[in-house]
């Protein structure tokens, strides 16, 4: 009744293809934004920052990014962790030998040099498929992982392996380092991944997102329309790395300041962006939103209970998080392969309808 | 004989008896492959959780004891007793069929007909579950697994070769863990029975069937849910024989699962459905890691063991996708 | 001049695609024994035959799946090397297949649009900032796809997802996404298999209209007699791979040896 299609006509296809065809939709979207752009700097403190805002951001970019790969290309990707590694180690390097380079430059350098990296991994995809790519992608994981902790050039030989982000600045803000103010770190990350979502939904509603899609559901008919299957995959991997450096890169020197590569892009952050697109909805940008918020919110939500309601040890919140989170899984493929995206489109569609569902 | 090739043939044999240790894991993953068509990530989850459950039974843990505890405020945490090995394998044994039925109950039968690797992302949800719930259930802690079987390095096979090296040098004779040379036999000893259990027994042919053709498998009344029960079971026992190994070998930790995972590297050089396949991809990778480890390993920092299995991998995968002993794959339209 | 342009320059009536001695074989299994047809611009031709006689390996050797082992193809006048179906796509052949092969995550929207691929042009940098050129582009595009969807008479189903389609629509669609990329040659692989008649009367019309309407050139292959001998233009008839009738939908019914092979000997 209130939330409905009636009226909203359109007259031109260009009005058709819009990415918000219902002016309620657009309204919200744009509140939203405000919302996000003005108030929440202003409101923000340390413990949201660290604890639910920022990871939220930069993980969304890398849920973006594997769910151009494995949702809109249909090659699922286990080396998520190893490309985020590259983007972090990237960005120390252009950092410590470039201190006055923009640190906007520098994020969006790292993303490339992962592009670049991910284009030499996704050259298997031409041949093999599945879990066959899963398996490729693996050796990228273990193979990178090992390679940042074994070549001492990559840490510039500090003793004790980890990799440290210096204070840098942009636009005269701390952005990096100890003395950076959350807002500002927050700022930073929400321009980044306000501008990629847009990039991943306008490539993604145009040519080259239909031909991934189209090599995601069925390769053969793509090539008989076409569709280069090896330039695509590789297009997918490219722009799929570049999202997952430009996270990685954040993750490291916005996020955590200091990194050792096997504790913090091992195999497990690869499962954790996997698990973002799979609970959020594979193929949907606001399933790459919805996945990452509900991943980064409920361990939080967990701790919060378990530890600080009920008083239990760490380790066994910590245990019962893998079964929720394994459980869930499980729980999401059987019943709504498509995620969270699916249910909040269903739940649109309803409340189009609503009250009179004839 | 040079003291060099003499430690480069000890190598080798270390490489052999790692590369059984894979390969047990391997023909769970092919078990389960070829009667389901599924990837199942959690076989090396399985093999660590068998082995905890193993220790926790033997040793007298109560399950679920810091849950319990943290709950209601009670300190308890063992029954007091300690099981014979047998008797406690028997009982880890009557678990893991519970859980493949279990699987089979929850999972598998509302995931029929689903493309692969949405099976395959299942099972990786489900090796995270378990993760969690055999932490939950016996704790975190390295344990220690004794069931019995002898370890060490063997005297004998030392006494027997010390003298094979040229006269004067530091040669002390070539040392095998007694433990490898158990589980390679445990190995072959399983691997026969599997083969004899699908060749001869009505429930080994039916199997066999349903590898082949789904379809026709059921229209001659096989049912395909109880073969997939026998099938988890069969690889929940494969997976408490290679968890009994690894455990045995280096403690039921975490790691045992990861090392769980090199079974996939096995898996696409053997084949994903030749049982000697996964024999050979195992030993293949086995040799191959400890030998690259042994050369190359000193020249470029070490720990190459961590990604050789899996370079080597996608190197096949590029140049020869159909493994080692698969047919090329004609694609029809 | 592309092999596109080329085809568009080739005048009715005269030839378009030429096989010549094509034989095809798996692993020692044969398919194809030297056949050689040929295909006149803005003809229906109909390639038939029982099953397993070669039909589908036909059009597979000709959109670049397959590459015989011996033999030539022609198209528009020069020899092809091996192509890949991608770059076949390019020279203005699309196709559609037995089993349908539609985009199953996608809309009926965009199942065609997607046929329009080999006309649109915007790099991955324009389509990136989408306001301007790819915006347009998009836009243009659509109005040839909306034309399509009016053809087809598929408005209403425009946004439904293709896998929720009945099979009779879903056929439909797929031809629309081949008729998307505006082919020269136009390959069906048996449009109107497991269809009822009034779907196939539906299809025929649909296939006529297309040559019509569209100039486009056919090759089909179909298992109803019936609908071959009233849409064809000319016939070619395989038999365990080899060629053994080739004329216009009479001189086939006609040929003995056709008739012994195919159609059975009649038995009043």
């Amino acid at each position: 009744m209130f939330y409905r299609q009636a009226g909203d006509f359109k007259t031109t296809y260009r009005g058709d293809i819009q990415t918000f065809p219902l002016r309620q939709d657009r309204i919200a979207y744009y509140l939203m934004l405000a919302f996000a752009f003005l108030v929440v700097p202003f409101v923000i403190n340390d413990y949201w920052a660290s604890a639910v805002l920022i990871p939220f951001l930069i993980l969304a970019i890398a849920s973006l990014g594997l769910n151009i790969l494995t949702g809109y290309c249909g090659l699922v990707s286990l080396g998520t962790g190893g490309f985020m590694a590259v983007g972090a180690y990237a960005c120390y390097k252009l950092m410590t030998a470039f201190p006055d380079l923009n640190m906007m430059i520098v994020v969006l350098l790292a993303g490339f040099i992962t592009a670049a990296v991910g284009l030499l991994f996704g050259i298997p995809s031409l041949r093999i498929k599945g879990f066959y790519l899963a398996v490729a992608t693996l050796a990228a994981q273990f193979f990178l992982v090992w390679l940042f902790n074994k070549v001492p050039w990559f840490y510039n030989y500090s003793a004790s392996g980890q990799i440290n982000a210096p204070e840098r600045t942009m636009l005269g803000f701390e952005v990096t380092g100890a003395n950076a103010e959350p807002a500002v770190s927050y700022l930073f990350c929400l321009t980044i991944l306000t501008v990629l979502a847009l990039i991943a939904r306008n490539l993604t509603r145009g040519r080259i997102g239909r031909s991934w899609m189209a090599i995601r559901d069925m390769d053969i008919a793509a090539e008989i329309i076409g569709v280069n299957p090896l330039k695509t995959k590789l297009s997918a991997f490219a722009v799929s790395s570049f999202y997952i450096g430009v996270a990685g890169a954040l993750f490291f020197s916005v996020y955590l300041g200091a990194v050792e590569v096997g504790e913090v892009f091992g195999i497990n952050q690869s499962f954790l962006i996997l698990f973002m697109i799979i609970i959020g909805g594979l193929g949907s940008i606001f399933g790459s939103f919805a996945g990452a918020a509900f991943m980064v919110l409920m361990p939080v939500l967990l701790k919060n209970i378990m530890v600080g309601g009920l008083g239990w040890p760490t380790d066994i919140a910590a245990h019962i998080e893998f079964m929720v989170v394994g459980g869930l899984i499980v729980i999401f493929l059987i019943v709504e392969p498509h995620g969270l995206a699916q249910l909040w489109r269903v739940a649109k569609e309803k409340l189009l309808l609503w009250p009179f569902p004839h | 004989m040079s003291p060099q090739f003499l430690y480069t043939i000890e190598v080798m044999l270390n490489g052999l008896m790692a590369g059984v240790m894979y390969s047990l894991v391997a023909l769970g993953f092919v078990l389960i492959f070829k009667a389901s068509g599924i990837f199942n990530y959690a076989q090396g989850v399985m093999a660590l959780f068998a082995a905890m459950t193993l220790v926790g039974i033997q040793n007298g843990q109560v399950p679920f004891a810091h849950l319990v505890n943290a709950v209601f405020g009670t300190n308890i945490h063992g029954f007091g007793w300690n099981l014979p090995a047998l008797f406690a394998i028997i009982l880890t044994l009557g678990v893991m069929i519970l859980f493949a039925i279990l699987v089979e109950r929850l999972i598998l039968k509302h995931l029929v007909n689903q493309e692969p690797i949405i099976l395959f992302m299942a099972t990786i949800g489900l090796a995270f579950f378990m993760e969690g719930f055999g932490d939950l259930m016996w704790g975190s802690d390295i344990k220690v697994l004794d069931v019995g079987i002898p370890s060490g390095g063997s005297l004998w096979l030392e006494d027997k070769t010390i003298g094979w090296a040229a006269e004067g040098s530091n040669y002390y004779g070539m040392y095998i863990d007694k433990l490898d040379i158990v589980a390679t036999l445990v190995a072959l000893l399983l691997v026969i029975t599997l083969t004899l259990f699908s060749q001869y027994t009505k429930t080994g042919r039916a199997l066999r069937a349903v590898a082949d053709d789904h379809q026709a498998a059921l229209s001659v009344g096989i049912s395909l849910r109880r073969i997939w029960v026998i099938v988890w079971a069969i690889s929940g026992f494969v997976a408490l024989v290679a968890g009994i190994m690894w455990g045995a070998k280096s403690g039921v930790q975490f790691s045992l699962s990861l090392i769980a995972l090199k079974a996939l590297p096995v898996l696409i050089l053997g084949g994903f459905t030749s049982i000697p396949g996964a024999i050979i991809g195992g030993l293949i990778i086995g040799v191959g890691e400890k030998l690259f480890e042994f050369t190359i390993g000193p020249l470029i920092g070490g720990a190459t063991e961590n990604w050789f299995a899996y370079v080597l991998a996608l190197l096949f995968l590029v140049f020869r996708p159909q493994g080692l002993f698969g047919e090329k794959i004609i694609e029809r339209v | 001049m592309g092999a596109r342009a080329a085809a568009q320059s080739i005048d009715q009536g005269a030839e378009l695609l030429r096989v010549d001695d094509i034989s095809l074989s798996f692993g020692g299994v044969k398919a194809l024994t030297d056949v050689s047809f040929d295909v006149l611009r803005g003809e229906v031709r109909a390639i038939i035959g029982p099953n397993g006689a070669g039909k589908s390996s036909m059009l597979n050797v000709i959109n670049g799946f397959y590459h015989p082992q011996q033999g030539e193809v022609w198209f528009a006048g020069s020899q092809r090397r091996n192509p890949k179906p991608h770059n076949i796509a390019h020279q203005g052949i699309a196709r559609t297949f037995q089993n349908i092969a539609l985009f199953n995550g996608m809309s009926t929207l965009d199942n065609i649009m997607t046929g329009r691929f080999t006309h649109m042009k915007q790099n991955m940098l324009m389509q990136a900032f989408w306001r301007g050129p790819a915006e347009r582009e998009e836009v243009q595009n659509r109005e040839k796809v909306e034309e399509i969807i009016d053809f087809l008479e598929i408005q209403a189903i425009r946004k439904t997802p293709v896998g929720r389609l009945p099979y009779g629509l879903q056929k439909r669609v797929e031809l629309g996404r081949a008729l998307a990329a505006e082919p020269i040659l136009l390959l069906l692989d048996e449009p109107m298999a497991g269809m009822n008649v009034e779907e196939k009367e539906d299809m025929s019309r649909f296939i006529l209209d297309v040559k019509d309407e569209f100039g486009t050139t056919i090759t089909l292959i179909e298992h109803d007699m019936g609908v071959v001998m009233d849409i064809s233009d000319r016939v070619v008839v395989l038999d365990y791979g080899r060629k053994i009738g080739d004329g216009t939908p009479d001189e086939v019914r006609n040929d003995q040896a056709v008739i012994d092979a195919y159609l059975g000997v009649a038995h009043d």
